[in-house]
């Protein structure tokens, strides 16, 4: 990663354009397929002017069929094109769940190695944006089960466009997670020229010794804030942003889990089957002898999906401050 | 006798009097119900902890207060009396909670209606919370055993009370074993001199059976020593894959050294000049060369220590134990002949303390003082190695292609093989030897 070279300060939403821009200019292997990607440059205008100037060939306006699109897709990774497939909303991707993941995971399988499925599937996913019922769901649970599936959810500026360029380098399917709320939430520095960030690597984001806090996507951001918050209190709070949802980074975890002796794991998606279960149970096989304190998940709660009402929202939704007051309890048990 | 508000239930933190069943003046017998609490929880009859006559409502009807708080004065029927009157209310009083009833009153002490007493509604908080003292977490568990600290004498700083990773290692950086010192030292060490009544013809009867004079076809009870001896021995060489090598010394001249000191280090010191000294003297300038081997592992990290202190091993009747010589890089050998006299002294006095005992970095057993020429020594839990001086003996030797007769002393070496590898080992070893075979007469005084 260029950490000396020069950088430009983007948001979330720059931050793929910027990527997705470099890629279609770079590789003409590339294309990207999707609902409204072409004429109207998606809908947070992430691909706002591509068709003007890559051609109706490589920014392709699909049908409202999900199902098409990844199918699609599949059949071009496969002869060799790179295809980055967009799903409009991952509330939208259930119509496409056969294909990604009884297709694409299991090209390279199936074939023995003879075909891979370079392809990449991004989608806005999470809430607390008013989206209700479908438009702000979770979704990394149903496909993190998956053998044969990459699932990245980067949500810093700099790691989406590392991240982004190993999904497209990467020769197996990659299910990309863009937190909806962070698209123009978070900004950050972005190095300027092509990087990678190796897929399956998380990253200490605010270092502490008394209890280590795993999270992912827009939870990274408040787990981080509360940290701050605890510091000023005199209570050290590790906070891990996972980034890559699988392969897993066990080794980033367990190394700050043996150091605080304490584990919270926040995320949105609901907590039963989540990833904090997966988290948790690996943390329990592996290092059960270093734990001084239940390990606990603050997740999204068991409800079938986020209310439209804003009392409803916010009570799925985990606050800074209920982060903040589960770190005090932890750090002090 | 105070009466406060019970605690019905374990979150239950206030109590609401929903009804007197007695007033002031009315007698009650013990278990009778007296009063009648409601929580937002349950409604329940209070029973009477004594027999008695309700004094005063504190508390009125409708009132709520929090547990603990007082609601009620009962005199004490014979309260005033001699002891021996009211024996059921004194067991009462200091028994928590019998069965006779779902919310029994328990540990009021007052005649003087202090009200320090609680009530322990359905066995609640008080017992629980004691109970959960007592649990450890994996982590505190793993890291006592590591540092051989006794988890039940460290004072928690985690949730109520509990005691937590970070006060383990708290206690662990006081030093390495203080509270298995303490331990070691509460022990009675029998005098020495005890030894002889062995001599008694009558075996003594079953059940008598000591370490000391043991009977054949009987079981020793174990001594807190023996158990500390055996769980450490086991956890050494259960957590430390011991390597072991051994060199041979020609100790020919530093034998005659000490030969010609030995008198009046005695007449001016008070204290005799082993061989020992010598040896540590320099054990610790090898060390300085391979500061590896004084060391402890960790799975952080091999924590490299500072200072050098050498722990020497002392063999009493019925134990074993090795008390420290701190900073032993900055005494000179006669200096140290003195530092162990004085342990060695300490130790067969049953005086050492904990101060004696802790902190060693690295362990000299003396082997050789039992006529010993080669011993595969355990390390002392939390140290990288330990040698041991074997008992020095005259053997024919080559020197030059010609058969001489040397005094010799084997030297053993065992080491953590996680810390160091044979490379270093040797290289110590090898320092140690050429260190030792230089010490001759007419060179430094001691």
């Amino acid at each position: 990663m260029a950490v000396a070279s020069p950088s430009t300060v983007m948001n979330n939403v720059e931050a793929v354009r910027h990527t997705l821009y470099e890629a279609l200019k770079n590789d003409e292997r590339t294309l990207v397929l999707g609902e409204d990607v072409g004429a109207r440059g998606n809908v947070f205008l992430i691909t706002k002017g591509f068709i003007e100037e890559f051609g109706a060939e490589r920014v392709i306006d699909t049908p409202l069929a999900e199902a098409s699109i990844v199918g699609v897709a599949i059949g071009m990774a496969m002869e060799g094109l790179r295809p980055i497939a967009e799903i409009q909303f991952a509330d939208f991707i259930y119509p496409a769940f056969n294909q990604i993941v009884g297709e694409a995971a299991k090209t390279r399988y199936r074939s023995n190695g003879d075909y891979t499925c370079p392809l990449v599937i991004r989608t806005p996913y999470g809430g607390g944006v008013r989206g209700a019922l479908s438009h702000s769901v979770s979704i990394e649970a149903l496909f993190y089960h998956v053998p044969g599936l990459k699932i990245v959810a980067p949500s810093f500026p700099s790691d989406i466009k590392g991240l982004l360029n190993a999904a497209i380098d990467d020769p197996d399917p990659v299910l990309f997670l863009e937190h909806k709320k962070t698209y123009r939430l978070v900004k950050g520095e972005v190095p300027t020229g092509h990087y990678t960030i190796p897929i399956g690597l998380a990253d200490v984001k605010h270092p502490g010794d008394s209890l280590t806090v795993v999270s992912y996507g827009l939870y990274v951001h408040q787990a981080i804030e509360a940290a701050q918050r605890l510091a000023t209190e005199g209570l050290s709070v590790e906070v891990i942003d996972l980034r890559s949802i699988r392969p897993m980074d066990r080794t980033t975890i367990l190394a700050s889990v043996r150091k605080t002796h304490k584990l919270l794991i926040v995320h949105e998606d609901n907590k039963f089957g989540g990833i904090g279960a997966e988290i948790s149970a690996m943390v329990a096989e592996e290092a059960l002898f270093e734990l001084d304190a239940p390990i606990r998940r603050l997740c999204g709660p068991d409800v079938p999906a986020m209310g439209y009402a804003l009392p409803l929202e916010e009570e799925f939704m985990i606050s800074t401050d209920e982060m903040a007051e589960t770190m005090r309890e932890m750090v002090r048990y | 006798m105070t009466i406060t508000m019970p605690q019905l239930g374990e979150t239950v933190t206030e109590g609401t009097v929903a009804q007197w069943l007695k007033k002031p003046g009315d007698a009650i017998e013990k278990y009778e119900a007296f009063v009648e609490v409601s929580t937002d929880k349950v409604n329940a009859e209070v029973p009477s902890p004594v027999s008695g006559v309700l004094r005063e409502i504190i508390c009125k009807e409708g009132e709520t207060v929090a547990t603990g708080a007082p609601i009620a004065i009962i005199d004490e029927v014979g309260v005033e009396a001699p002891a021996p009157a009211v024996p059921a209310a004194s067991a009462i009083a200091s028994t928590p909670v019998t069965t006779s009833a779902p919310v029994a009153p328990v540990a009021t002490n007052g005649s003087n209606g202090s009200s320090n007493g609680t009530y322990a509604g359905n066995g609640a908080t008080n017992g629980s919370t004691n109970g959960d003292l007592r649990r450890f977490s994996p982590a505190v568990r793993r890291l006592a055993r590591a540092h051989h600290i006794d988890v039940a004498t460290l004072r928690g700083t985690g949730t109520n009370g509990r005691v937590t990773a970070s006060d383990v290692i708290a206690a662990a950086n006081e030093g390495p074993s203080a509270t298995m010192a303490a331990t070691i030292l509460r022990d009675p060490i029998p005098a020495p001199s005890a030894a002889p009544t062995a001599k008694s013809t009558t075996p003594p009867p079953a059940g008598t059976s000591t370490y000391a004079e043991p009977v054949p076809g009987t079981l020793v009870p174990l001594s807190q020593a023996r158990k500390i001896i055996a769980k450490r021995m086991v956890e050494s060489l259960e957590s430390a894959p011991h390597a072991w090598t051994m060199v041979e010394v020609d100790v020919t001249k530093l034998w005659r050294w000490r030969a010609q000191e030995k008198d009046r280090f005695l007449a001016e010191k008070g204290y005799s000049l082993t061989l020992l000294p010598f040896f540590i003297h320099a054990v610790v300038q090898s060390l300085k060369k391979q500061p590896l081997l004084n060391a402890r592992f960790s799975d952080e990290g091999i924590h490299v220590a500072r200072d050098y202190n050498i722990g020497i091993a002392i063999g009493l009747d019925t134990n074993l134990i090795v008390p420290v010589i701190r900073d032993a890089d900055t005494l000179s050998i006669g200096g140290i002949a003195v530092a162990a006299g004085k342990l060695i002294e300490k130790a067969r006095a049953g005086k050492l303390g904990a101060d004696d005992l802790n902190g060693g970095t690295f362990t000299v057993n003396n082997t050789g003082a039992n006529g010993s020429i080669l011993s595969k020594p355990i390390i002392n839990g939390g140290q990288a190695g330990i040698v041991t001086m074997e008992a020095v003996v005259k053997r024919p030797v080559v020197i030059d292609d010609a058969i001489a007769i040397r005094s010799m002393m084997n030297v053993c070496l065992s080491l953590d093989h996680r810390v160091i590898d044979g490379t270093i080992a040797n290289a110590f070893l090898g320092d140690l030897k050429r260190r030792l075979e230089a010490m001759k007469p007419g060179g430094d005084s001691v």
